[in-house]
């Protein structure tokens, strides 16, 4: 808390709040609980169209998906916990998400998690992301809920750092949405799972700061994937009787936060029994209890006369319940401890923070590089084999990605596809760019958007809804600040581009790297949907097919992965543009429709050569290409044209008969190749750029194990 | 119509969609929690999951659980029993099937789709299939490793082999003796297997070939 909060919270109180009041207080006034930081420039994301149910506000967003089916999404940080204990900060964030859509009324069906670590090379680093990587999957897999994508990025800048994003989605019917906030006064507040220990004690105030050298490991929470899938049951059972008046997850801030905020939501007030919670330690005193952030509990508000049916739900799946309070009428928030008031507080003191608006200052970091001189063999197999590039496999293997039996399109593809019913699935991707938002942040935000719709389209899915997790710096230093406010501007036109609404989000501030400001990172993930019959995939399907671009390449290599491997830290990003994006991406959806593609895949980190590899691979087939048949804009060198990130572009293969009904949907649209043979061959007209065949590529590709030294 | 007990124990987490599978080969099925009776069933499948979050061994405290001696006695009967992943580990630790489930030779969890050789038609969960014949299907366990020091009390059904259904060690996922991915007792009534059938049994989920598992123990229970 700042001293000038410190000062408007005893004006506004008239007295010192005492000890256990200021411990509530300071939780729910830090900047990941409060979103004070940020909360007035989110405002101007679209949060509302024709697909929305409900927008943010609450635990999760929930999208509809047809009359009958609703999707409820969600998305959650947990960087500082990750960074301090991987294993329990990366399955503890599983754990808090899944709750957040629990919450809401849904069942969990799929989890996707974009991971970002420091270089490989080194150990510590090798160490959070096996680590992180064991804590999604020993959590997620004993849920049973399947993670079926997400990203993995490595990036000098997070050297000894983590970036831990979860996104969630669950299935309802709409009708089986629950708020988060109460309407009436006199329910019992039902608090069930686990107990409360020390663990995750100002844990948001810990992810409200820079990172210390001696980082706590006790304000990490201990993750309990058994009491979980026990907590999933017994809430949807408990649901089922339709008798849950409010229900909220306690996640962040605790008892605290998620009682004042059941009760104070709609202007009602609540008396907490501080000294009735279940305590995994003893002596806690009543400050511990009030704002642990011990997982796995939930609170339910229901009527008197309901709390024999509910509780015996809980008793049947062997959960510890509780009546740790009830909601009055009166806006106060109090808290006994046996016969002592210890905390009598106006309930909304607690969520109404002041936003802070902090200084932003320009910065323009952009400019012209020259590509130093690598042939294109070189630069082929450097990118190949780069981190970022290679297969995925070793984490997703992990996962298991097949649990509730819905999952159609496996991880390692460009977007997830979850069975909905006989007909349609839900495509379901992440996407986030922060070398492109490092050199400019509202076009690395915009490309974000992008790039997780053209990865939807590529699959056959028409984008239904988005979320947005962003991950930056302190907001106190001035170009962290002016770069998420350009974000924000960002993540808005590209979304209103395509008409999508943001559902739900998160904000992760004080991400830094022994004081050094961590690139800019939001993360987008989005919902599409798609007809089962209609599902398309990258891989090229045989020998004889044509092989197109759709998109214009420009000389856009700042924040590509070949500058990356080459050690170029500048450069100009690439520049999305808007209606082309659309445009193109409507002709892949209406191509797909039309039966017209065998392969669709979008073109992203490594460019077109990335892109036409994957999908040789994939399918097991070469081709030959002749990149003088790309269409550019500006002069670009071979190895400029193969690895340009420019955006809105996608590789199509196809047959030959169908090649002029494919011209007609594009206004950008040539044939580049041809699907053929064992080799990987790069022509530039008659001259031969580079030839790799496939089982060299394949050896490249899948060298993610001998990175981290294990033989395979 | 033949009724299954698909058990449900704390953790268990692939119940629903093996309820799926078996209504969708023609019987009936409900979840059945692990305190409720087994009465009036003609079979029982021990589904995937995590049952008590694999703490102490996989499968090692669902397999004292009482309702096993339920299990056991329908066993006895000669009723068809099923354990999938979990459920199989269940079967071994509870002493219905003979032999042990190791931790995979590289000792993580393991997500991906395998091919299976039959090789014996002659279970209860079995019968449809051809023998030889070669099927796909997904496998995600940590321990999965079979071993025992003595197979002549098991009948081994499924084999990971290649595409074409050689056993060789490039396709044994998880270092099994003999590459076995599923055995039966000598009576072919009771069955554990690593692999999910259930999650082989729609063609948009990648394959059906588990469907007949499920069919040939719902014709097996009419009998």
């Amino acid at each position: 808390m700042f001293p000038h909060e410190e000062k408007l919270i005893k004006e506004r109180l008239g007295r010192e709040p005492n000890e256990v009041e200021n411990a509530m207080l300071e939780v729910m006034w830090s900047e990941h609980a409060s979103y004070k930081s940020s909360r007035k420039w989110l405002k101007l994301l679209p949060t509302k169209n024709e697909h929305v149910i409900l927008g943010p506000g609450e635990d999760a967003g929930v999208v509809k998906f047809d009359e009958n089916t609703a999707i409820v999404v969600g998305i959650e940080s947990h960087n500082h916990p990750s960074a301090v204990e991987p294993y329990g900060g990366a399955a503890t964030g599983i754990g808090g998400i899944v709750r957040d859509i629990l919450c809401m009324g849904a069942r969990p069906i799929a989890l996707l998690d974009p991971i970002r670590f420091g270089p490989l090379e080194k150990e510590r680093n090798r160490y959070l992301f096996e680590y992180v990587v064991k804590g999604i999957a020993d959590y997620g897999n004993r849920i049973g809920v399947p993670t079926v994508g997400g990203e993995t990025e490595f990036d000098e800048s997070l050297d000894s750092y983590t970036l831990v994003n979860v996104a969630c989605i669950g299935l309802m019917s709409p009708e089986e949405l629950v708020h988060s906030y109460v309407e009436e006064s006199g329910l019992l507040l039902v608090l069930v799972g686990n107990k409360t220990g020390r663990d995750g004690i100002h844990g948001v105030t810990f992810a409200s700061e820079e990172l210390s050298e001696n980082a706590d490991r006790s304000a990490v929470q201990i993750p309990d994937p058994f009491t979980e899938k026990l907590l999933i049951e017994a809430t949807l059972e408990a649901l089922k009787t339709g008798k849950v008046k409010a229900l909220k997850d306690l996640g962040g801030g605790g008892l605290t936060c998620a009682s004042s905020e059941m009760a104070g939501k709609k202007g009602f007030g609540a008396i907490i029994y501080a000294d009735r919670v279940p305590q995994r330690e003893p002596n806690m005193n009543p400050m511990e209890v009030m704002i642990s952030e011990s997982q796995e509990r939930m609170l339910f508000a229901v009527r008197k006369e309901d709390l024999n049916e509910i509780t015996k739900i809980f008793e049947k799946y062997e959960l510890e319940w509780v009546v740790v309070g009830e909601t009055i009428e009166k806006p106060r928030y109090i808290v006994y401890w046996g016969d002592e008031k210890i905390a009598d507080l106006p309930i909304d003191l607690l969520a109404d923070v002041p936003t802070i608006e902090w200084e932003a200052k320009p910065y323009s970091i952009e400019k012209e590089v020259k590509t130093p001189e690598i042939s294109v063999e070189e630069a082929l197999i450097r990118v190949l084999s780069s981190p970022n590039i290679i297969d995925k496999e070793w984490v997703y293997r992990q996962y298991d990605h097949e649990v509730q039996g819905r999952t159609v399109l496996k991880p390692g593809l460009d977007a997830a596809v979850l069975k909905i019913n006989d007909e349609y699935g839900l495509a379901f991707v992440s996407d986030g760019n922060p070398s492109y938002s490092y050199l400019n942040p509202c076009h690395g935000a915009m490309s974000a958007v992008a790039e997780a719709v053209r990865n939807l389209v590529s699959v056959g899915a028409k984008p239904l809804a988005l979320v947005d997790n962003l991950n930056f710096a302190s907001p106190e230093r001035p170009e962290v600040y002016w770069s998420f406010i350009e974000t924000i501007k960002g993540l808005r036109d590209a979304a209103k581009a395509f008409d999508l609404a943001y559902v739900s989000g998160n904000v992760s501030f004080y991400n830094e790297v022994g004081n050094k400001p961590i690139k800019p990172t939001p993360v987008v993930a989005a919902l599409g949907r798609v007809k089962l019959e209609n599902i398309t995939t990258m891989d090229f399907k045989s020998e004889g097919e044509m092989i197109g671009i759709v998109g214009i390449t420009k000389k856009e290599l700042g924040g590509s992965e070949l500058y990356r491997v080459l050690g170029i830290d500048g450069g100009v990003a690439p520049k999305v543009e808007l209606e082309r994006e659309k445009k193109n991406a409507e002709g892949i959806l209406k191509a797909i429709e039309l039966g017209l593609v065998k392969a669709v895949h979008d073109v992203s980190k490594g460019g077109i050569a990335v892109a036409l590899m994957e999908m040789a691979l994939a399918g097991g087939v070469g081709f030959e290409v002749d990149i003088n048949k790309v269409p550019v804009k500006g002069e670009l060198s071979p190895v400029e044209v193969l690895f340009s990130e420019s955006q809105a572009r996608f590789i199509v293969s196809f047959n030959k008969e169908d090649l002029e009904k494919l011209r007609e949907l594009f206004d950008e649209f040539a044939v580049i190749g041809e699907v053929k043979g064992k080799i990987l061959l790069f022509k530039n007209k008659e001259e031969e750029l580079a030839r790799l065949s496939l089982e060299k590529a394949q050896e490249f590709y899948n060298s993610l194990p001998k990175l981290l030294g294990e033989e395979e | 119509m033949p009724k299954f007990a698909v058990i449900v124990f704390p953790g268990t987490n692939c119940d629903f969609e093996t309820v799926s599978a078996i209504k969708k080969a023609g019987g009936k099925a409900e979840r059945v929690w692990y305190k409720q009776s087994l009465k009036d069933f003609d079979g029982v499948v021990l589904p995937g999951g995590f049952s008590y979050a694999d703490y102490l061994r996989a499968g090692a405290i669902s397999a004292r659980a009482e309702i096993m001696e339920e299990v056991k006695a329908l066993a006895g009967e000669g009723k068809p029993v099923l354990g999938i992943c979990n459920g199989f580990q269940v079967l071994t630790e509870s002493g219905l099937l003979s032999g042990a489930l190791r931790p995979n030779k590289i000792p993580r969890f393991l997500c991906r789709w395998v091919y299976l050789k039959v090789s014996d038609t002659q279970t209860a969960f079995t019968q449809f299939y051809e023998e030889g014949e070669v099927i796909r299907m997904p496998i995600a366990h940590a321990e999965g490793n079979y071993y025992a020091d003595d197979l002549s009390k098991v009948k081994i059904a499924f084999q990971y082999s290649d595409e074409k259904g050689s056993i060789v060690e490039e396709a044994n996922p998880n270092g099994s003796l003999l590459n076995i991915a599923g055995i039966s007792n000598e009576k072919g009534n009771v069955l554990g297997m690593m692999p999910h059938p259930e999650r082989a049994s729609d063609k948009w989920l990648g394959s059906e070939d588990g469907l007949k598992v499920f069919k040939s123990m719902v014709e097996y229970a009419k009998r």
